[in-house]
């Protein structure tokens, strides 16, 4: 049951922007079912439209026309209150620059949603964000400064605090920008990880080999959805990862 | 939203941006403690000089020369020499509502003991000069009748004049014999301690000398004399003892009704009104220069909270992000303002309080610190302080979170 269920459903979803006399059209009438536990990567050219559609499903950002339903509800009738609790209690993000709080520990940033979530009591608090950073392998440098982290654990700091509050989806865009390959894949991992234990994921990528860690792939062109299907010859990160490892030992030794 | 992880979302924010919250703080602190420590000057001269005008006797009355009141205070106003001893001797013959009256005659003078001198103020007084001003002799005695009508080589001197002549205040200087403008004149009595006025002038730096010592043995115009000064019967006949004086010194000096008078006369609440005008325009002084130190650390406190608006924008946006509510975050920035202005103020009143003390201890300036310099100083920098650590994060958590996320 669970597999086919809705999580989130677009119809017709604009968005225009307005930059001087010109009308930027990123959306154009997008319609797109996601279910739960799907893990989706959204590709596309640049400027085609991806961050906009992920933004509007995010919450972050207001489409201009269209429909919006979260497990079934309406959410472009909520207000402001109702969808900042939407994203603090179901939405996780994962941003390509991070986003993680300047000169605050590791453990801090992750335990920032937890405070805006009155249901959460002070005593699991940091009991949560310490469960969280070590899901993302980060248990020995909760106090670290975002300066003090590389690119790839910075971005893991970021996925603890996106996964701290238990949300129902993921949402990254470009996750992997700013990393090499290798924690791409580590990241991916975790992404993967994630996925098998019910956490829906929507990621932004336009790396194919990146894509091919999802279940699907959907294609942005110019603000419409060209392609839309699943991944046939998914990568398992873990795999991919033994094969760097060989082949850096093989480097080595030759 | 519990109000306690909002406090402690907003204490870890000042705590990350330490330099920050110092230099806002340090808005408020110059803006508090300069405002306090100027209104306590201000308003501790404004009292000093009320209450050693009230010293002077609630009775008496000055009689000047000339019609300008400023030059008549300050008996600088030689030009106008229009009083004679004849009308002090007037007064006291016909002034039924005077009590005590002298004329007075002053000159500044060097005065020579040994190998010291020392220059400062002989006033050639009356013996009712002693009484109107309520002064008291700690050592020897004052000037006999006979003194005063042979024009005796004798003087009373001040603490200050004693210490600069024979280098030791509680020196006992009765029988020395000094010289003024190279005439021997002989100590007979030590004045008890005055202190200072309100404009630092040491009241203890004086000679005093029998009338006619001074008028005909030390001016060089026999005359006229400097001033005159008397004493009502009583407070409330001062105002009628004044007319007494100027309808009696208009008839002597024969000036017609029509004509102005060529003399002038003030109570000791009219000068205290005067004094007190000054001392009103001084306070405003140092009070406009406190609300410019008050608002140059509003600007101060202003430009670091606009100047952090970019890098703040975007942690609004990350917050929201991540669920924070508008006003998560508004109580966020508010409750920040609040800590930073409560503790910048509390330093500041205190930093205020001992710059006061120490003009008083180190500057012998006398200070008084009122309840309203600390409400007003103390509410006006928290309130700058809250509308601009209010009003961009206003703005801020209006935006959409990924408006806020992407400001630069
Ligand atoms: N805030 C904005 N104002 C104006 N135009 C925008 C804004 N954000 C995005 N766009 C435009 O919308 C289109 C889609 O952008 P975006 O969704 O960021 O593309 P992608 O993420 O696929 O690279 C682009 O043409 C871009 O220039
Ligand atoms: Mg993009």
């Amino acid at each position: 049951m669970s597999e086919r269920e809705n999580l989130i459903t677009v119809r017709d979803l604009t968005k225009t922007y307005q930059t001087g006399s010109v009308e930027v059209f990123a959306l154009k009438a997008i319609s797109l079912t996601i279910n739960k536990g799907e893990f989706v990567a959204i590709m596309g050219a640049s400027g085609s439209g991806k961050s906009t559609f992920m933004n509007i499903i995010g919450c972050l950002d207001n489409p201009t026309s269209g429909e919006y339903l979260m497990e079934g509800k309406d959410v472009l009738t909520r207000d402001k209150d109702e969808l900042a609790e939407l994203r603090n209690s179901k939405l996780g993000f994962v941003f390509q620059s991070f986003n993680l709080l300047p000169r605050t520990s590791a453990q801090e940033n992750v335990e920032l949603p937890l405070l805006y979530n009155n249901k959460v009591e002070a005593a699991v608090r940091e009991h949560k964000a310490i469960e969280a950073l070590t899901s993302v392998g980060l248990a020995d440098r909760l106090g670290a400064m975002p300066n003090e982290l590389s690119g790839g654990q910075q971005q893991r700091v970021a996925i603890a605090r996106a996964l701290v509050n238990a949300p129902l989806v993921i949402m990254a865009d470009e996750p992997t920008g700013n990393l090499d390959s290798k924690t791409s894949y580590e990241i991916m991992g975790i992404f993967q990880k994630l996925n098998d234990e019910g956490i829906t994921i929507v990621m932004v990528t336009h790396e194919p080999d990146i894509a091919q860690f999802a279940k699907s792939n959907i294609v942005f062109k110019d603000g419409k959805i060209i392609a839309n299907h699943p991944v046939t010859d998914r990568k398992i990160a873990m795999e991919e990862l033994k094969k760097i490892a060989t082949l850096t030992d093989e480097n080595s030794t030759t | 939203m519990k109000f306690f992880n909002l406090f402690r979302i907003a204490y870890r924010s000042l705590n990350r941006n330490k330099l920050r919250s110092f230099l806002t703080m340090l808005g408020i602190i110059i803006g508090v403690a300069s405002v306090i420590a100027m209104l306590a000057i201000g308003e501790g001269s404004n009292q000093t000089i009320q209450k050693s005008i009230a010293s002077l006797g609630t009775n008496s009355i000055y009689i000047f020369p000339g019609t300008n009141a400023n030059g008549g205070v300050r008996g600088g106003a030689g030009s106008n020499q229009t009083l004679k001893l004849e009308d002090a001797d007037a007064i006291a013959a016909h002034c039924d509502l005077v009590k005590y009256v002298t004329p007075l005659v002053q000159r500044k003078s060097q005065i020579i003991f040994g190998a010291k001198n020392w220059n400062t103020m002989i006033i050639g007084i009356r013996n009712d000069y002693m009484l109107i001003r309520s002064l008291s002799i700690i050592k020897g005695s004052g000037f006999t009748e006979p003194d005063q009508r042979s024009a005796a080589k004798v003087c009373l001197v001040g603490v200050t004049v004693v210490f600069n002549l024979f280098g030791d205040e509680n020196y006992n200087p009765i029988g020395e014999i000094i010289r003024i403008n190279s005439i021997p004149v002989k100590i007979i009595g030590v004045l008890s301690k005055m202190g200072q006025n309100t404009f630092g002038q040491d009241q203890d730096d004086i000679v005093l000398a029998p009338f006619y010592t001074v008028q005909k043995r030390m001016m060089i115009s026999t005359d006229h004399i400097g001033s005159i000064l008397a004493s009502g019967k009583s407070e409330l006949q001062v105002v009628d003892a004044v007319d007494q004086i100027t309808s009696l010194l208009r008839e002597k000096h024969k000036i017609a009704p029509s004509d102005d008078i060529d003399f002038t006369v003030r109570t000791q609440s009219e000068l205290s009104n005067i004094f007190g005008s000054i001392t009103k325009v001084m306070t405003i002084l140092l009070a406009s220069i406190a609300g410019i130190s008050l608002l140059v650390g509003g600007i101060g406190i202003m430009n670091i909270m606009l100047v952090s608006v970019t890098e703040r924008t975007r942690e609004i946006g990350i917050r929201m992000a991540i669920g924070a509510k508008g006003r998560d975050v508004l109580f966020q920035f508010v409750i920040e303002s609040i800590l930073i202005s409560v503790v910048g103020g509390v330093i500041g009143i205190v930093v205020g309080i001992l710059v006061a003390e120490m003009v008083a201890t180190f500057g012998g300036w006398p200070v008084v610190i009122t309840p309203l310099s600390i409400i007003l100083s103390f509410g006006f920098s928290s309130a700058i302080g809250l509308f601009f650590g209010w009003y961009p994060a206003r703005k801020a958590a209006a935006l959409n979170p990924i408006d806020a996320l992407r400001y630069e």
